[in-house]
């Protein structure tokens, strides 16, 4: 073998590192639970209510989902149940921001606490397993589906193989989140309650003189966002896993809210900052354990802080500006 | 009057309380008492020493961390003897409130506490995990095995080290791929993230793999389960979570010591000091039942008794982490 092609090989290889079929397929497991939450929060946070308990929704909505499917047997009807609790801390949360006029952060960290103590309790009460549910199995849970044709698309290099390896193989949530990103991009930028809801998180007043209603679209705004971060909490507990476990949210709901400052409250940038997320994390676990030649062991503790590390240096402006809608943690009255 | 003589009959009556519960007391760790694991043992423990002796106990399940100490405290206050708590999590609680009550002893099991009314009882995980290492080297077609650790402290690294110690025993080449899933205490409840270090070790080749990382060991077993290899649970018997797919458990009997402890209370003979419960007083064991029986050969087990045997004849000696937090065969 000649020098080039040697090094040629050395470059294919160290590129496989970066990009492999599992490393992307991890990337994509992991993202999924975060996308869900950050399009919920950019839902909720475009109308100008912020949504700190994305969190706990989350965690509700997996023991909901996880709890009712055991009981039933059913994932479908699990699914509905998870979502239906997600709606209903949404609309909890809703009620104390929009029509009390609370402080928003209260009444989110509120949700927040109040997962953990529920599902921790009603688990524990329910199934005396420390908090966990059964293991779901059979048709209480959502299993892995192969994408059509995947095996003979498989043939075709690189898109074939991404198609195979990558996409194919996953519960359905994934692809229902990512088919959630071209939407929630349509309603916002292109229908009439998506340009209203944007006009809500700046300038309420202004939709309130137009005559419409600002407690209404507002409302409308945190039903969408439970859903969504509702479907974020089943494939957390049903699809990515089979079965609940206390707080196993993991913060993931925060990362969230931290992966849509990044995309700047716009949709398609939520995708792709939440992939990112989803990378940094799948990078950690497949290499946690692994001597890079040079600078040897990369701590993981440095993986899992690189998310909140970009965070902030978009806060600070390193990267363009971050500016939230305008209105956004401001109660809503007429009276002002 | 009247009043006055209830109020001094409530006094009275409060301080035939106090006097009254001198049963032992056992306060479970986050988890509760019904976590088919280590608390559920601790929970047998008693029970059974309520059977046996015809004593009594009081148990209280936290359901926050503010209320580990209020727990503790409250036992003491009312005088009861002794006090077990379960985890690593109540030594730093355990070590202020023994020194206000000197006439009581405490227990902590998994704890570190160095006080002269409390006890502490630990296990030989090392030597159950040397057990797990030769299952898992035995039961590997791949010649490469995993490991999933909770939080990175040193009592995984101690699992850990006995776990490759017992497969080096077996195969001197194999292959020990180890994870560590955090630092925080989520490491702990992350099953999402045990799932997926799992599917990156078996991507490397591990076709068994034991997990000491509490709930997070849930997606552990069940990617193994799913991906078609075998698993290995601990601290309680898990094989029957994934039947056929877990290969065994390591068990740590916090049974035995909670019912040792109270047995022996209520003979008044408990002293404060180590216990280190290991292979020989049935501390650390593996399991076996009908969900494991087909993926265990008689030769698996011939060699675990045997290793075993030598363990407890002083024969083979198992190193122990946490003696100078160094593994020689890592």
């Amino acid at each position: 073998m000649d020098k080039q092609a040697e090094g040629e090989n050395g470059m294919i290889d160290f590129l496989y590192f970066f990009i492999n079929p599992a490393l992307l397929k991890s990337t994509l497991v992991l993202s999924t639970p975060i996308l869900f939450a950050c399009l919920a929060g950019l839902f909720s946070e475009r109308a100008g209510i912020v949504d700190i308990g994305l969190e706990g929704k989350l965690l509700l909505a997996a023991f909901g989902s996880a709890a009712f499917a055991a009981y039933t047997g059913n994932a479908w009807l699990g699914m509905f149940m998870g979502v239906f609790v997600s709606i209903l801390f949404s609309m909890l949360h809703g009620f104390s921001a929009i029509t009390l006029h609370g402080n928003q952060l209260i009444s989110g960290v509120a949700v927040n606490f109040l997962a953990v103590g529920l599902t921790g309790f009603l688990g524990k009460a329910w199934f005396h397993q420390g908090g966990n549910t059964p293991a779901l199995s059979g048709n209480s849970r959502f299993t892995a589906i192969d994408l059509p044709f995947a095996e003979s698309i498989g043939k075709i290099p690189f898109i074939g193989a991404f198609y195979e390896d990558v996409l194919s193989g996953n519960a359905i949530w994934v692809y229902v989140a990512l088919l959630c990103v071209p939407l929630t991009a349509f309603i916002v930028y292109k229908t009439r309650f998506g340009l209203r809801l944007l006009a809500v998180g700046e300038e309420p007043s202004a939709v309130d003189t137009a005559g419409i209603s600002v407690p209404k679209l507002r409302y409308k705004a945190l039903l969408i966002s439970g859903i969504l971060v509702g479907l974020g909490g089943v494939y957390l507990s049903n699809g990515m896993l089979a079965g609940f476990g206390p707080k196993m949210s993991a913060e993931r709901g925060y990362m969230a809210l931290a992966a849509l400052i990044f995309a700047k409250w716009r949709p398609w940038q939520s995708l792709w900052s939440c992939m990112l997320f989803g990378y940094f994390a799948a990078f950690a676990i497949r290499y946690g354990s692994y001597d890079f030649p040079v600078i040897g062991r990369v701590p993981s503790q440095f993986m899992d802080a690189l998310p909140y590390i970009l965070t902030i240096i978009v806060l600070g402006g390193f990267i363009g500006k971050a500016i939230a809608p305008k209105a956004v943690g401001e109660p809503y009255s007429k009276e002002h | 009057m009247k009043l006055k003589a209830s109020l001094l009959g409530a006094v009275a009556l409060s301080t035939m309380a106090t006097m009254a519960f001198a049963d032992p007391a056992l306060i479970y760790d986050m988890g509760g008492k019904f976590d088919k694991s280590f608390n559920e043992g601790a929970y047998t423990g008693a029970e059974a020493y309520k059977e046996a002796s015809d004593g009594d106990y009081r148990d209280f399940e936290i359901s926050e961390e503010a209320q580990r100490e209020q727990a503790v405290r409250r036992f003491a206050e009312e005088g009861n003897n002794p006090i077990i708590a379960t985890g690593f999590a109540y030594s730093s609680i355990l070590d202020a409130v023994s020194q206000e009550f000197p006439d009581l002893t405490f227990v902590t099991i998994d704890g570190w506490v160095e006080q002269p009314n409390v006890l502490n009882v630990g296990f030989k995980e090392d030597q159950g995990s040397y057990l797990m290492g030769i299952f898992a080297a035995m039961a590997s077609k791949s010649g490469t095995i995993g490991f999933v650790g909770g939080m990175d402290i040193p009592l995984i690294q101690k699992f850990a080290c006995g776990y490759v110690q017992g497969a080096k025993s077996v195969n001197p080449d194999i292959k020990v791929i180890q994870n560590m899933t955090g630092t925080t205490a989520s490491a702990w409840n992350d099953p999402a993230k045990g799932a997926e270090l799992t599917k990156a070790e078996i991507d490397q080749g591990a076709d068994v793999i034991f997990h000491v990382a509490g709930g997070t060991g849930v997606g552990v077993l069940q990617a193994a389960a799913d991906a078609g290899v075998l698993g290995i649970g601990v601290d309680s018997n898990q094989n029957g979570l994934h039947p056929g797919s877990v290969l065994t458990s390591m068990l740590k009997r916090a049974d035995i010591a909670v019912e040792k402890a109270m047995t022996e209370a209520a003979a008044g003979t408990l002293e404060a000091g180590v216990w280190s419960l290991g292979l020989e007083d049935g501390g650390v064991d593996y399991a076996m039942d009908d969900n494991n029986k087909d993926l265990v050969t008689p030769e698996m087990i011939a060699a675990v008794d045997a290793a075993k045997a030598a363990i407890i004849a002083g024969e083979v000696e198992v190193h122990d982490y946490m003696s100078d937090n160094a593994c020689p065969v890592m």
